[in-house]
């Protein structure tokens, strides 16, 4: 399992507990388990850029 | 002098339906999702059980460690909470002796991280169970 698969896994199951638990509608907790999925993956993306460049 | 606040005394009505709360709490740690599927919000519990269960298998399964109750390093003390936090699954992996290895390749320790995660998350979802029993949380 490389580091990207790892984190994309990661970040699929808690965006569904954390849209779950913290909106009250169901609209609202799909919107907000997405949000929190490209913000995982947002994070992680830029931040391996950020230590690539870094290191170059 | 300080002045005392009485609190008028709970009913019995008050009493158990606050006991059934903690029954709810408990539920939801101890079975991932089983808060919420007693207050017959089905999918939502359904979802928080295959995602709490599989991001610890899916920890077991990358060789992560399993922490046991310790009084040495404070992240070791950490690690040990926040496995707690998955209730059964915890006594579950602890008795069947998973997650006992070394942790010596990288993906083991993305392991040990998902196996805490999963009990952290489901820390969040029993205490989301016992709102939305309570009225805190509209459902």
């Amino acid at each position: 399992m490389t580091h990207f698969t790892a984190a994309a896994t990661f970040a699929f199951f808690a965006s569904i507990v954390l849209g779950i638990t913290q909106r009250s509608q169901p609209r609202q907790m799909v919107r907000y388990g997405i949000f929190c999925f490209v913000l995982f993956l947002a994070v992680v993306i830029v931040g391996s850029w950020l230590m690539r460049l870094i290191h170059a | 002098m300080g002045t005392r606040v009485q609190t008028p005394p709970k009913s019995n009505e008050q009493e158990s339906s606050e006991k059934s709360h903690l029954v709810i709490l408990l539920a939801g740690w101890l079975i991932p999702g089983a808060g919420h599927t007693m207050q017959r919000y089905w999918l939502r519990g359904v979802l928080l059980f295959l995602s709490v269960v599989s991001m610890f298998a899916i920890g077991l399964a990358m060789g992560g460690k399993v922490y046991h109750p310790n009084t040495g390093d404070l992240l070791e003390m950490l690690g040990f909470a926040g496995d707690l936090g998955s209730g059964s699954l915890y006594w579950l992996a602890r008795l069947a002796d998973w997650g006992s290895g070394p942790v010596q390749i990288t993906v083991a320790d993305y392991g040990t991280k998902f196996i805490v995660v999963a009990g952290l998350l489901n820390i969040i979802s029993a205490v989301d169970a016992y709102s939305l029993a309570n009225g805190r949380k509209r459902g």
